[in-house]
């Protein structure tokens, strides 16, 4: 740490967003269950569950949208209740809906957002957000001439507007088309290499595979897992074999199936070095292999694996 | 996209100086930007209605009807056009702002923010005057050309055309943050706001109605404003100036601390 100015050390220090024993309860329904959480600056992190899980609910309460049960939300050491002012311009956020103000244009809307925010003049930098996220000749064009991907966009801008360390997009993918997914990831990674913290809910989990660092998944307001993706993918420690077999499947390997279709059938083996002993004793059955193909698993694997396991399970 | 460019500006930036003033600001600034855009709608058309209003009541009631002695019933009907006028559109305007956030959903903008509750306060009800005077200026100046005006007591007319329309715009709020859907507003504006407007003594003096609806005029803090309006006009009322603007003054506190204090719990707003 010699030669570190203190006061940043203790501020790199400080999580982007911590949340502590996070309860909320709709009446009888509770969309989060004492959820601990904690996401370092410059994470990419991932937040995903199925419908329902809660991820949604973590977000709002997190933008200050919602207000939580009990339990505590801090935005780059602000609370998101007493401190809210810092903690709402700490944080910029994509909403899920593609929802837009039909009265103004992409400029008028993008100025009034950074005003919102105390930015009164702020114009090369809302120029800039427009050129990288190809708004630039739409700028003049009223809110309701844009195309859906366009008005995606636009929301993305308006998280940015006021340059905050801590962006936070709730399936800022759905819905839209392949090329605009690919730019949007793009330009997080790059926002993400710059500094900022990315805070993602996806439906995508090879994206969230691909994109983020670290990943928590939901289930009925509980974290059933909040780990590296590496080591979360080791989980599933394993390979995934796919067999075209000619004779049908020895009954000894019947409870590695995972998948099975009158065209192949997809094993999951704990070991590479067991899919020799797999072949054999497909041979020995008198199956001959057509077709043979052998990868990894993926977080659509451990995805699967967690939300099919009770939901009384969750980290301590 | 963009093929990757350097990035300088990206990288996150100290914090920066950002003022609460330019928050309330820009609100301020949406909210008139918002009803300036589709003036037709929310100026011109309110003043034409008034214009028929005068038109209508005042050919058919000029020499049938004087409210006050030597005062025609034209020119004792404008005041009470242009405050009804006023009144009707600061509440239409802070009421139909908020709903329609609402319903498409961009109210999230609002929510993100940093925006106080006193902010978002002001700054639609500071808003919701504008038009109303707008709309008020607007139809007197147009009546004016129809009927003499008199100017008895000017300064009580800047008053009331101010605190009503505050009012107003207040209670405007307060429909928008309860209602969840249009014909809640709706019904806020037809069982509420209209009932009061017409009853308050826009067309009439309360003097001239049964004993009864004397009484309940009196509850009606409508009354107070028009009547304290119209006082500006021809130095003569129903009630004291005085009165009407301690009824009117008290309202308007009662009616925002309602407010303020919906917003500040984020009421309807905030899960």
């Amino acid at each position: 740490m010699a030669g570190l100015d203190p006061a940043r050390v203790y501020a790199m220090s400080i999580a982007a967003i911590e949340v502590s024993a996070l309860t909320k309860r709709y009446a009888q329904v509770t969309a989060l269950d004492a959820v601990d959480l904690s996401i370092n600056q410059g994470e990419c992190f991932g937040l995903l569950g199925p419908n329902g899980a809660g991820k949604t609910t973590l977000i709002s309460i997190v933008a200050g949208l919602t207000r939580a049960t009990s339990g505590r939300v801090r935005v780059m050491g602000h609370d998101v209740v007493d401190d809210y002012r810092w903690a709402r311009r700490s944080l910029g956020v994509v909403p899920q809906e593609l929802v837009f103000d039909p009265f103004f244009t992409v400029r008028e809307m993008l100025r009034i957002q950074s005003g919102y925010f105390g930015l009164a003049r702020n114009e090369a930098w809302i120029e800039e957000i427009m050129e990288n996220l190809d708004l630039a000749d739409k700028a003049e064009v009223n809110m309701r001439a844009l195309s859906g991907g366009m008005k995606r966009r636009v929301l993305v801008a308006q998280a940015l507007v006021h340059r905050p360390p801590v962006i936070v997009l709730d399936e800022p993918t759905a819905g839209v088309d392949v090329e605009l997914r690919q730019g949007l990831w793009q330009f997080m990674r790059r926002l993400n290499r710059d500094g900022h913290t990315i805070v993602l809910t996806t439906h995508y989990l090879e994206e969230a595979q691909q994109m983020c660092g670290r990943i928590a998944m939901l289930k009925s307001g509980r974290v059933l897992a909040l780990e590296p993706t590496r080591e979360l993918l080791r989980r599933i420690s394993g390979v995934l074999v796919a067999l075209r077999l000619r004779g049908g499947l020895p009954p000894a390997l019947r409870d590695r199936v995972i998948e099975e279709n009158p065209e192949h059938v997809v094993l999951r083996l704990p070991h590479p070095r067991e899919v020799g002993a797999a072949l054999e004793a497909c041979r020995s059955f008198g199956s001959e292999v057509e077709e043979l193909e052998v990868g990894p698993a993926d977080l659509e694997d451990v995805f699967l694996q967690l939300m099919s396991e009770p939901s009384e399970r969750s980290l301590p | 996209m963009n093929p990757p460019m350097p990035m300088t500006a990206l990288a996150i930036p100290r914090a920066g100086t950002a003022s609460s003033w330019v928050g309330f600001r820009t609100l301020l600034y949406k909210e008139s930007l918002r009803f300036w855009k589709v003036s037709f709608q929310t100026i011109v058309a309110p003043v034409l209605t008034g214009v028929l209003y005068l038109l209508v009541f005042g050919h058919m009631l000029d020499t049938r009807v004087e409210p006050f002695a030597g005062v025609h019933y034209s020119s004792f009907l404008v005041p009470g056009l242009v405050m009804m006028s006023i009144l009707q559109n600061a509440f239409a305007n802070s009421s139909s702002s908020l709903i329609q956030s609402k319903i498409m959903g961009n109210l999230v903008f609002l929510l993100l923010p940093p925006l106080s509750a006193l902010q978002f306060f002001g700054a639609y009800v500071l808003a919701s005057v504008l038009r109303g005077l707008a709309v008020g200026v607007g139809v007197f100046a147009v009546t004016v050309w129809l009927a003499p005006a008199a100017f008895e007591a000017p300064w009580w007319i800047p008053v009331f055309a101010l605190i009503g329309a505050a009012m107003l715009a207040v209670v405007g709020l307060i429909a928008g943050i309860v209602s969840e859907k249009f014909d809640q507003l709706a019904a806020f504006q037809n069982f509420l706001i209209l009932p009061a407007t017409f009853l308050s003594g826009v067309f009439y003096s309360v003097h001239g109605l049964p004993p009864f609806w004397q009484v309940f005029s009196r509850v009606n803090p409508f009354f107070y404003v028009i009547d304290g309006f119209r006082y500006g006009f021809f130095a003569r009322s129903d009630v004291s100036p005085w009165l009407s603007l301690l009824v009117v003054g008290l309202s308007f506190f009662a009616v925002s601390a309602i407010a303020v204090t919906m917003l500040h719990r984020g009421y309807k707003l905030r899960t």
